[in-house]
């Protein structure tokens, strides 16, 4: 008679060695930093003081920061949930290209989503342009920029796409023979939904909405580009006091009111999470939890959503992808034919240094810096992820708490933490004018949270059953993960590191301060394009930005190849 | 069934270390020459032949560390004067000139070149501070608005409060763009300290637009540039109609759009050099300031950088002569009043058109 693996005694012993080095990662590249800003904010604070009248400074946007986030998150739930439904359930044509075109939004720059809203939605935008001349009208219907409407907008194209690979993973891998049982039970398909598919998707539902909600609530780009000057979140007034008027107190209180509320949401939803624990099912194999399009009202549904898809989140890239080879008549005022012809001059100059500058960036060369960097982020985020969500699986008390603490730096001011680099890292060997993984690690802390986020709770629907019958007929440990664990979670690990590839391809905030001049990535090129006036310049930013979607949309389709393929 | 059980993957965790080893181990090189660091805004550009020249010239490889706009380049060297990351910084402005001032950041160097700068520019008597550059903000029109309108264009700050101009200009944010917290001042040095507000709300009340950055400004709202947005009046630079001709997709003859350089109406930024405090390079610092003041550098600036070189023996490109016009009579403001009322300034102004 062989023994049972002793579970109990692994799970006391384990779990710090699980959490080691996610625990060394964190305290070097996220506590070491923010907690030396605190000090010197702390410093100035008792030597210039607070007064009260700090106190409106910080209720102002902390008001508006939740009333948008809110609104935000819902919206994009509202959006994502049946887009979800719709990948997570059936196959049809396009579907994976469209899987990846939902995805990209993710990777663009603020200043480049900005711009191609503006070709879409601006007053001189190609949709206000049709309506004008359809409906004869003479100022443009639509005024979106510079409002609420637009940063909610621009929140729902930026994050839909969290909803869909997190909740949609999770809905392939349900068992639908548990619908069919309802079904036959005779439950209405609204019955069904509601008593037994979305029960089993909570877990999921509830990580994606953490993750959206955490993503708008620490918002900056979206609100200062698209919202305007009249709107101020808690990230933005920090941007504001820390970098522009160097009034480190108050940028140091607002970060730890950020942080705090951070740390609140974490701890309500560990409550939510151990009221509804996640439920272990059997796992189905790949494509059995989806089927072709059948009766005429899930192909209604599907085209609905495809529809409601491509409008919301394809037509902006189309509009950029169209303005980098389109060409403007010289002369411009208030005419209304917009474009003469295609050009593909904008690409044709990108290669060309014509001001013989220092700074020129080959496209060649930042697209590959961007791709090593997002691949070092993979490589670093997804393990110490791995590690992570293995540990939270343990579901002991330190566990918890540690939930908590992984996803604090999604919480947490990029400007702030931004700052504490340029003041602890200044020396051999992590010192940010030299050392090249000090990028990838700041992109990797944002990464960390959705890796642990997607993986988590993929893990804790394995029975533990299946493993241990793996070891009673023999496995060795390694085969057990191999042919236990990795099949289940192989999905999600893909969605995991495309998460950790996007999230390091398009971000840019922790660019500007530890980009180093001799090693640009595309959003940098972009922004330098987008600094300095002239029809060429905007064109190549254009171009810059198709670019950046093209090699981000290669790599996530090559991740997805990939795993097809491994089963 | 004694082996123990394992579940996690710690291949892939050696797997990543070693990546990570690897890529490490490939960007360090051996052997480098010397390096001076020069941290600066993210606008700053240089023909590379010039830098490359420097470096052979002086045995030395030459950094740069670029660190967000002017104002958040020059608060993170002041936040990290401690243990300064760079031996020069260029690019703080004379709106922001006496915060580096007061945070010590800079140590005094006479520079031999400093003869032919004219004394005009030359704002901190003890040298800390050396002036490169200057632009001038002023607001760029649209021209084909104007003639299909046939209206216009306004001559002073006053006439932007006229109705027939309602709603046709687009300005930054002073708190958190340059050129908008210049165009701010241009309007404090016009109206007075007492007055401002008052111009302001009368801009307000006129619709004037408002978005955070130059950037959107430009790109976004401006009916000039290739955004192709609303507003046909913008604040930007006297230099910006020479951009357009420049980058001009097609060969253009003549600049699609102009600035407005009546007197008052713009407002002079001047752009310094400093050697950082506590720099174990003096020597080369020194020499890097001094190419900065030469005239190869200072006539290599308009074309990389849009802006007008200090250095009287530096002669302008033939674009500039063409297409730019700098103001005869920008808006004269104190640096020491600035600085000591920016912050003040910036928040009624917040309170009069925000709120």
């Amino acid at each position: 008679m062989t023994k049972l693996p002793p579970t109990t005694r692994t799970a006391r012993l384990k779990p710090l060695g699980l959490w080691a080095a996610p625990l060394i990662f964190l305290g070097l590249f996220f506590f070491y930093p923010l907690g030396a800003i605190f000090r010197l904010a702390i410093d100035a604070a008792l030597e210039e003081g607070l007064t009260t009248a700090v106190l409106l400074r910080v209720w102002r946007p902390l008001g508006f920061t939740l009333w948008q986030a809110f609104l935000s998150t819902l919206l994009t739930v509202v959006v994502g949930l049946p887009a979800a439904y719709v990948f997570g359930r059936f196959e049809f044509i396009g579907k994976g290209v469209l899987r990846v075109l939902t995805t990209l939004p993710f990777i663009l720059p603020t200043v480049v989503v900005a711009a191609g809203f503006n070709a879409l939605l601006g007053g001189r935008g190609w949709v206000n342009l049709l309506l004008m001349n359809l409906l004869d009208l003479n100022t443009p219907p639509i005024q979106w920029m510079q409002s609420l409407q637009a940063i909610l907008l621009a929140h729902v194209f930026y994050n839909t796409t969290i909803v869909i690979r997190v909740v949609g993973a999770a809905w392939a891998q349900l068992d639908p023979r548990l619908e069919h049982a309802g079904r036959s039970l005779g439950a209405s398909a609204l019955r069904n939904l509601w008593e037994i598919t979305l029960p089993l998707l909570l877990p999921s539902l509830l990580s994606a909405t953490l993750l959206v909600f955490l993503f708008d609530f620490t918002s900056f780009g979206v609100i200062l580009l698209l919202g305007g000057p009249r709107f101020a979140t808690l990230e933005v007034e920090i941007y504001i006091q820390a970098l522009q008027r160097l009034n480190l107190p108050l940028a140091g209180l607002l970060s730890a009111v950020q942080l705090a509320c951070t740390l609140l949401m974490m701890l309500a939803y560990s409550r939510v999470t151990a009221r509804h624990p996640a439920v272990s099912l059997s796992p189905r194999l790949h494509g059995e939890g989806t089927h072709p399009l059948r009766h005429w009202r899930e192909g209604l549904l599907a085209a609905v959503v495809v529809t409601m898809l491509l409008v919301l989140l394809v037509s902006p890239l189309a509009a950029l992808g169209l303005r980098s080879v389109t060409r403007l008549e010289a002369g411009r005022g208030e005419r209304a034919e917009v474009q003469s012809g295609l050009t593909l001059a904008y690409y044709r100059e990108l290669f060309i240094n014509r001001r013989q500058s220092l700074f020129y960036v080959p496209p060649l060369l930042a697209g590959r810096n961007s791709l090593v960097y997002a691949a070092a982020t993979v490589a670093i985020s997804l393990p110490l992820g791995f590690l992570a969500a293995y540990g939270l699986a343990r579901r002991t008390a330190f566990s918890h708490r540690m939930e908590a603490l992984l996803m604090l730096p999604l919480g947490a001011s990029a400007v702030t933490l931004g700052l504490g680099y340029l003041v602890v890292f200044n020396r051999p060997p992590l010192d940010v004018r030299t050392f090249p993984l000090l990028l990838p690690a700041a992109h990797s802390l944002v990464a960390l949270p959705f890796v642990v986020r997607t993986l988590h709770p993929v893990l804790l629907s394995i029975p533990g059953g299946l493993r241990q019958a793996a070891a009673v007929l023999g496995a060795s440990p390694f085969q057990v993960w191999r042919h236990v664990d990795l099949p289940i979670i192989s999905r999600a690990a893909v969605v995991a590191a495309i998460f950790s590839f996007t999230i390091s391809m398009g971000e840019f905030g922790a660019t500007t301060f530890l980009s180093r001049p001799e090693a640009p990535t595309l959003p940098v090129a972009i922004f330098r394009f987008l600094s300095q006036p002239g029809g060429l310049n905007y064109g190549q930013a254009m171009a810059m930005a198709t670019l950046l979607m093209g090699v981000c949309a290669a790599g996530i389709l090559l991740m997805e190849r990939f795993t097809q393929n491994g089963h | 069934m004694n082996r123990k059980h394992l579940r996690f993957p710690y291949w892939l965790f050696g797997l990543a270390l070693l990546l990570v080893a690897l890529s490490a181990c490939a960007s360090a090189a051996p052997e480098e020459p010397p390096r001076l660091t020069v941290m600066t805004h993210d606008s700053f550009s240089v023909s590379e032949a010039l830098v490359t020249e420097f470096e052979a010239a002086h045995g030395v490889k030459v950094e740069f560390l670029l660190s967000g706009d002017t104002g958040s380049a020059l608060n993170r060297a002041i936040l990290s004067k401690e243990t300064p990351l760079a031996d020069v910084f260029y690019g703080v402005d004379n709106t922001f000139l006496s915060r580096a001032l007061e945070a010590d950041l800079f140590e005094s160097y006479l520079s031999p070149l400093l003869a032919s700068i004219p004394p005009a520019f030359r704002l901190d008597e003890q040298n800390r501070a050396l002036p490169v550059d200057y632009g001038d903000v002023c607001i760029n029109y649209d021209k084909a608005y104007f003639e299909e309108h046939a209206l216009a264009v306004p001559q002073s700050l006053e006439d932007l409060t006229r109705p027939e101009y309602r709603g046709l200009l687009v300005v930054q944010n002073p708190a958190t763009s340059s050129p908008g917290l210049a165009f701010l001042l241009a309007t404090v040095a016009e109206y007075g300290e007492d007055g401002f507000a008052d111009y302001w709300r009368r801009l307000r009340e006129n619709e004037v637009v408002v978005v955070s950055d130059w950037e959107a400004a430009y790109y976004t709202n401006f009916s000039g540039s290739s955004g192709r947005g609303k507003q046909p009046l913008v604040v930007s630079y006297s230099s910006s109609p020479a951009a357009e001709v420049i980058f001009a997709p097609a060969p253009l003859e003549e600049a699609p759009t102009a600035s407005i350089t009546a007197p008052g109406t713009c407002f002079r930024q001047i752009e310094f050099v400093g050697i950082l405090r506590g720099t174990q390079k003096r020597e080369l610092a020194e020499k890097f300031v001094d190419f900065m003041l030469d005239v190869s550098f200072q006539e290599d600036m308009p074309l990389q950088m849009f802006v007008y070189p200090v250095n009287s023996e530096a002669s302008l490109p033939d674009e500039f002569i063409r297409y730019a016009t700098t103001a005869d009579q920008p808006a004269q403001l104190d640096a020491a009043r600035i600085a000591e009322k920016r912050e003040a300034w910036i928040e009624i102004w917040d309170e009069v058109v925000l709120r």
